[in-house]
């Protein structure tokens, strides 16, 4: 296995510039993606009466596709804000130890770690992944950038003229994102048979609860896999 | 109208507070290797996760449908060493035609 978290790791002030632009450009395909998704959360929430302004602000506000399409479809479906929020919190609950792992690597005090905390989104996150525990923080930020833009312009659009758009699961784009996260878990695979063997547990333990926990828990409980770090290799 | 605010804004507030935790607490400091070791797997744990979820997930069933298609010829084209951007669209373009024809 990979050794520990070692602090010459952390970047240098010269090379940090380019590993932004490089975080941008591995982020870029992502952008796309999320701006297709953007797309179909504008139309959604468009569909239900929401308006223009408030899809916008929520994506502007909250940045987070899963938690924004868990409200709609709780609001959209008669819940409440209560039912809406736990939905959100549960969904989200998985960047809770995602930013425990980067924590080491943000810097400055508690505020500017909140904020460069705020970069954590699933795909960033995997690819500033440098295996052994290991994250590149200005790769992470740099891809999350365009991925924030996507977003918002996407969620815009959606908004504003959704109608032409039509629906973008005829064009097959929802398989984008599960399609991407399968290249980043082959990336992440190479890192040995104890990546293979956690990667088995947690796709089993989130398939056997899919159908009795609230959607975001299985994702969440099938972190509990990563525990098998703690057996000595 | 003001049940969609709130929900909007305690939902942010909610995301940013979780995505703030980890690094305000843990701070700077180096994490014991034990912790360091476990956050190592944690990458491929959520992915598989996330994977197989918005593959086979419908709200809370498990279903079969055109995105297993897709995903599948993806899981193909990279196994047979195809750029990442030709797999994810041959993955869309499978599940289109799949939707569209069968």
């Amino acid at each position: 296995m990979p050794s520990g978290v070692n602090g010459t790791e952390r970047g240098r002030q010269g090379a940090d510039g380019g590993r932004y632009l490089d975080g941008g450009r591995a982020g870029f395909p992502f952008a796309l993606a999320t701006l297709v998704l953007g797309i179909s959360f504008g139309v959604l929430a468009r569909s239900l009466g929401w308006g223009t302004l408030a899809p916008i602000v929520f994506s502007v506000v909250a940045f987070s596709g899963s938690a924004q399409f868990a409200v709609a479809s709780v609001l959209g479906s008669g819940g409440g804000a209560i039912p809406a929020f736990i939905a959100a919190v549960l969904l989200n609950a998985r960047f809770g130890p995602m930013g425990v792992a980067v924590a080491p690597y943000l810097k400055g005090g508690p505020f500017r770690r909140a904020l460069e905390g705020q970069a954590v989104v699933d795909a960033s996150w995997a690819l500033a992944s440098r295996g052994g525990g290991r994250f590149d923080r200005e790769f992470m930020i740099g891809a999350t950038a365009p991925q924030g833009v996507a977003w918002i312009v996407g969620t815009a659009i959606g908004a504003l003229g959704g109608d032409f758009i039509g629906d973008p699961e005829r064009l097959g784009l929802d398989v984008i994102f599960p399609a991407f996260f399968l290249v980043l878990l082959a990336e992440e695979l190479r890192g040995g048979r104890r990546a293979i063997a956690v990667a088995l547990i947690a796709a089993a333990l989130a398939l056997v609860l899919v159908p009795f926990a609230p959607p975001g828990v299985p994702v969440i409980a099938a972190c509990a896999a990563a525990l098998l770090g703690l057996r000595r290799s | 109208m003001t049940t969609l605010w709130v929900t909007i804004f305690a939902v942010a507030l909610a995301s940013a507070t979780i995505k703030a935790a980890g690094p305000v607490l843990v701070g700077g400091r180096e994490l014991p290797p034990r912790a360091v070791s476990v956050i190592a797997l944690l990458a491929p744990a959520l992915l598989a996760a996330l994977v197989v979820t918005e593959t086979f997930g419908e709200d809370q069933h498990l279903v079969l449908d055109e995105r297993a298609v897709g995903v599948a010829v993806a899981a193909v084209a990279l196994a047979l060493r195809a750029p990442v951007l030709l797999a994810v669209a041959l993955a869309a373009a499978t599940t289109a035609l799949v939707r569209a024809f069968v």
